[in-house]
């Protein structure tokens, strides 16, 4: 709960909320603890980018919020209302059209053998049943225009159009029934770099004219940087740190999150000499079905210590001023001690 | 306002011209096999024969009661083209017949059995892992389980051997087969991600099945429909050469075969018309097969 109130810095309201989320899958092996209790919130009119590396659980974050899958403990709201354990077949029709989904792959997000009209028309028949046909052909071409498509696109199949043309064609389907918060589930990362960027500047257009929330999941601190306004580094299962991405990117706090940064790849000198020292990319995520005990990043991480080996570290509050930073690691345990 | 309507027009016209191309490309991809043209033809030629038999059939009276016992046994010639049988009866008229016959069962079997054995596929499918699934493919594993030509031939003993009960049999050992490949392939597609793209929209259940699962899937279904038409024609001339489908002088094809193997080997032409038949349909709706997997398969 702590949290929850101090991130409250912002005047805008909250969209989302996540307090404690847990998603766990029973498998023959064990439980996977795929989500371990994890709590944030998404601002009106916010891009929040939650990044980790595969098998962070940060998919399943998306999932859950989707509702194809139910939460197992802890809980989702929107807009204050309960939706963690709602199945997505049982919300109703209004919540359906507020949140809204685009997939990680173009490829396998369209039918294929759906024309970009069909695609994007089912989208107006159920939440605007009322339309006529022409009104529907115009909202449709409205909507292909908006994110960059020309008309000439309608008749086409997936199969016939370009990684880039078919995100934006997800993206007119999701924003078709005019939603107010979108899950944008590593939306470029099967797409090629020019793609990529009409992609992103689509997405920013779209929050500038309409004040829409992202939620971004992704790997690529790249993106991250372009778009978002917060960041969210999960590892396991859990959020190690929270904190504006200007100051996730010049300052980073957490191992894991230096780790990360250190990672991008870079061209020249000065751009290496950027990177955060002192961490070098080691081991890989262990498993989610026995996480090691106290802090779960300390088997990779360099300055482990004897407690990060027996206790989880707390989150811990390194705001400065109105930024809220928050950070999951004994090494600034004392730090925060000292300065209450 | 204008400008606008001129646009929709427009639109309109572009969508049937884009249908139009498609079947177009399809068409190519059928017809650049010789053999599925091939296939086509016979198909075509004999549907028609079959179709107007009344017409083609040089002597339509012999397809039933009719007997003339000066002209019996007589071999192949221009007046008789496969000869004539033990009555008297013109044979090539006779398995012009025999082919309305074929086909009637075909279009019936294939007709109750493809949308049949379609839904419940389906529906299993879909809600692989509910109650409804484990009822709808363990049923289908019963029938599965069982031999299809002793299931038939079972089938026709209790009811009365006839052409409708016949028809009975082959369906009831049909529907399992679509819809156990129905429910493997529904079950592969139905966490695709366009699937729950549709769903995060609020499409129904039964929506999602017929208009964005099936049409993904309606290759195969129909390939394996025209393929499984050859195998209806077989087995329903087994049933009937066994004596429990159509009776004499019913004009099918396995009866046919059944009636003259009597007279094998002095008079060995009666049962060259009807063996041709039924080798000649089976032929036709194989070609015909691999032609429409070839356009499904380009898409």
């Amino acid at each position: 709960m702590a949290n929850t109130d101090i991130e409250k810095g912002s005047e805008h309201p909250i969209m989302l909320r996540l307090k404690n989320l847990k998603k766990y899958f029973p498998t023959s092996r064990g439980t996977v603890k795929a989500v371990d209790g994890i709590s944030l919130n998404v601002f009106k009119g916010e891009t929040l980018a939650l990044v980790g590396e595969s098998g962070s659980g940060k998919t399943t974050t998306a999932h859950v919020i989707l509702g194809r899958y139910i939460a197992t403990e802890g809980s989702v709201l929107y807009k204050n209302i309960e939706i963690g354990h709602m199945p997505l077949i049982k919300r109703p029709l209004w919540l359906r059209r507020e949140i809204q989904i685009v997939f990680q792959d173009p490829a396998t997000s369209l039918n294929p053998k759906k024309t970009v009209k069909d695609i994007i028309e089912v989208a107006i028949k159920i939440h605007y049943p009322k339309l006529s046909k022409l009104d529907r052909v115009e909202r449709l071409l409205e909507l292909l225009r908006y994110v960059g498509l020309t008309e000439d696109f309608l008749f086409k199949l997936p199969g016939e159009l370009g990684g880039g043309e078919k995100q934006l064609v997800a993206l007119a389907r999701a924003l078709a029934t005019d939603p107010k918060f979108l899950i944008l589930d590593e939306p470029t990362s099967a797409l090629d770099v020019s793609a990529q960027s009409k992609i992103l500047k689509t997405l920013l257009n779209i929050q500038r004219d309409r004040r829409l929330s992202y939620i971004l999941i992704t790997h690529d601190l790249a993106v991250v940087r372009n778009i978002s306004h917060r960041v969210a580094v999960m590892y396991l299962g859990k959020i190690v740190e929270k904190a504006p991405t200007e100051e996730l990117f010049s300052n980073p706090l957490h191992p894991y999150t230096r780790m990360l940064l250190s990672s991008i790849p870079t061209l020249t000198e000065e751009e290496s000499k950027l990177l955060p020292k002192g961490i070098e990319s080691t081991g890989e995520i262990a498993s989610a079905i026995n996480p090691p005990p106290g802090c779960r990043f300390h088997p990779r991480c360099p300055y482990a210590m004897d407690i990060c080996k027996k206790m989880e570290p707390p989150d811990i509050n390194v705001s400065k001023g109105s930024k809220v930073r928050i950070v999951k690691c004994w090494l600034y345990a004392e730090e925060s001690k000292t300065k209450l | 306002m204008s400008s606008k309507d001129i646009d929709i027009e427009f639109i309109l016209k572009k969508e049937r011209e884009m249908k139009r191309e498609r079947l177009k490309r399809a068409w190519f991809r059928f017809k650049r096999s010789k053999l599925a043209l091939t296939g086509l033809s016979i198909f075509l030629a004999l549907l028609i024969a079959a179709t107007f038999a009344d017409y083609v059939a040089p002597y339509p009276k012999h397809a039933g009661t009719y007997v003339n016992f000066k002209e019996r046994f007589q071999p192949p010639s221009l007046k008789h083209l496969f000869g004539t049988d033990h009555l008297g009866r013109d044979i090539f008229s006779r398995v012009i017949f025999g082919l309305r016959l074929a086909f009637l069962m075909i279009g019936i079997v294939i007709s109750i059995v493809l949308p049949t054995g379609t839904v419940l596929g389906l529906i299993a499918g879909y809600y692989k892992g509910r109650w409804i699934e484990h009822i709808i493919m363990r049923l289908a594993d019963m029938f599965v389980a069982l031999p299809p030509l002793i299931l038939a031939l079972s089938i026709c003993a209790i009811l009365e051997p006839n052409i409708v009960n016949a028809m009975i049999a082959v369906t009831l050992m049909w529907w399992p087969w679509y819809t156990r490949m129905v429910y493997s392939m529904t079950s592969a597609l139905r966490n695709e991600p366009y699937v729950w793209a549709v769903r995060a929209l609020g499409m129904r259940d039964l929506s999602i099945m017929f208009k964005e699962i099936l049409p993904n899937i309606l290759g195969p279904i129909l390939t394996k429909a025209t393929l499984d038409a050859a195998w209806v024609i077989l087995i329903g001339a087994a049933i009937s050469f066994l004596g429990l489908g159509a009776q004499p002088p019913t004009p099918d094809l396995g009866t046919m075969v059944s009636e003259y193997m009597t007279y094998f080997p002095k008079n060995w032409w009666m049962i060259l018309g009807p063996v041709l038949g039924i080798a000649i349909i089976i032929m036709a709706f194989n070609l015909l097969g691999d032609g429409l997997r070839e356009v499904f398969a380009g898409e």
